[in-house]
């Protein structure tokens, strides 16, 4: 099968978006903006990933392939710091969620001979996981600022009984984590009845049998799942204290 | 009888605004003190000094002879116990909330001393079980009152917790109030309002604009 996107198809695509794009201007959405940055973006962040994966699988560099799967932590984490809305050291806490989560899910799947460390593999897995439990994260963060501030009389009154950080927060801590994980879980659900999902469709365009495509999807699925909680518990253990002060006082 | 508060020289400043200022109080052991004074005079956030809900900007507080701060957090907010003038009770039924006290003392949920609580503040047994946004307002302040009284606190500070509530109600609560002071040997320090409330305590403190303005015996 001839896998190749030819320019001239890409520029036909392109009609797709101007569809959006006037759809959203007629209806005065007011979106033109970020729909164009994030044509434009994805075009050149893209284009260069391309590359840099094209020499990457060529050197084929431990080193290289580390720092690779390093800095997509990296900016993993910046990203999910962003819907943390102030609260303290959230890049930190992101970071060492993410990579925590990246990290031993990779490990299990590599001694488990599912993946090979070879950049083709780890690189783009390491995305994969990176990013789910990047959004899991920011989910987690949303919840946890939004109920600490609806629910602050149900938590103060926890503390004026004596009870400590941990079990003040226990039920916004248990919530956030299932908010954070409700997406991963969802789609684990429908997968394969509302959508072949990325792994599995680029297999079968790649002609790979479909029934091979699917063990592929399963260790995908299974492994996002445990990414996800992997790093929204980390995170949200990691977070709720920061909603308190020294003197065990909301903040 | 010993003091069980000794308060010095204590403030409270928010944003620069001095909320308190100088305020110099003892509580015996066993004493029922009630507090009044106009609404922004600072009782409150004196009561949530007490219950280390705030911390003092300046001053300082002595419980049973230790500096405040020295005593873990938990440990002092179960033995002062402090009460908000409107409560919120949380997760779905009552038993959510009787059980929450052992929860955190990492105790088995004791469903009969839950309902004998229950009884003494005039509430049937069957309300363990009931949904709380069945309740109504009486009924939760009275649940949430009782929350804090399964463990026997040594101070049990009252914001306001009559304030809105039919006769009835107020009768039940003065008398559950009166009998933890009287057989418990509970320290109790309200904020109140209430003639009949104010009648039943040993002394009446007024606090204005801040400052200690009147003891009545």
């Amino acid at each position: 099968m001839n896998l190749i996107v030819s320019p001239t198809a890409l520029m036909f695509a392109i009609v797709l978006v101007v569809i959006a794009l006037a759809i959203n201007l007629k209806e005065k959405i007011g979106l033109e903006k970020d729909m164009l940055v994030g044509v434009l973006r994805a075009v050149v962040q893209l284009t260069i990933v391309g590359y840099v994966l094209t020499y990457i699988i060529k050197v084929d560099q431990v080193w290289l392939t580390l720092l690779m799967v390093l800095i997509i932590i990296f900016n993993a984490a910046s990203n999910a710091k962003k819907r943390a809305e102030g609260i303290p050291f959230a890049f930190w806490i992101s970071l060492l969620a993410i990579g925590v989560a990246t990290i031993t899910t990779i490990l299990l799947l590599i001694l488990a001979h599912a993946i090979k460390f070879t950049p083709s593999q780890i690189v783009p897995i390491s995305g994969m996981i990176a990013s789910n439990a990047m959004v899991a994260i920011g989910l987690c963060y949303r919840s946890m600022n939004g109920s600490f501030r609806d629910q602050r009389q149900g938590v103060l009154e926890r503390l004026a009984l004596g009870a400590n950080l941990k079990q003040a927060s226990k039920a916004i801590v248990q919530n956030s984590i299932k908010t954070g994980m409700a997406p991963t879980i969802d789609s684990a659900k429908t997968v394969g009845l509302v959508s072949l999902p990325g792994m599995m469709s680029g297999l079968i365009f790649a002609g790979v049998d479909p029934t091979k495509a699917i063990l592929y999807q399963i260790m995908v699925t299974f492994m996002l799942m445990a990414a996800t909680s992997i790093g929204s518990v980390i995170a949200c253990y990691l977070a709720y204290p920061r909603f308190y002060n020294a003197d065990m006082q909301l903040k | 009888m010993a003091n069980i508060f000794t308060v010095s020289k204590l403030g409270y400043q928010i944003d620069g605004i001095e909320i308190l200022k100088n305020i110099d109080f003892t509580i015996e052991e066993g004493e029922y003190v009630t507090i009044s004074g106009p609404s922004g005079s600072g009782k409150s956030t004196f009561l949530r000094l007490l219950a280390t809900l705030l911390t003092p900007t300046s001053g300082e507080i002595i419980f049973e002879g230790k500096q405040q701060n020295d005593i873990p957090k938990e440990t002092y907010r179960r033995e002062v116990s402090y009460c908000f003038q409107q409560p919120s009770l949380f997760g779905t039924t009552v038993q959510d909330n009787l059980a929450f006290p052992f929860e955190i003392r990492n105790q088995n949920f004791d469903e009969q001393k839950a309902e004998l609580a229950l009884e003494s503040v005039d509430l049937k047994s069957t309300f363990l079980h009931k949904n709380i946004t069945e309740l109504s307002g009486g009924e939760k302040q009275r649940v949430a009152l009782i929350r804090n009284l399964l463990f026997t606190p040594r101070v049990l500070l009252l914001d306001e917790v009559t304030t809105g509530l039919d006769a009835d109600t107020k009768e039940i609560v003065h008398k559950l109030i009166e009998n933890l002071n009287q057989k418990k040997d509970v320290t109790i320090l309200a904020i109140t309002h209430d003639e009949s409330e104010i009648s039943l305590a040993h002394r009446l403190v007024t606090i204005k604009d801040g400052r200690m303005a009147g003891v009545t015996q």
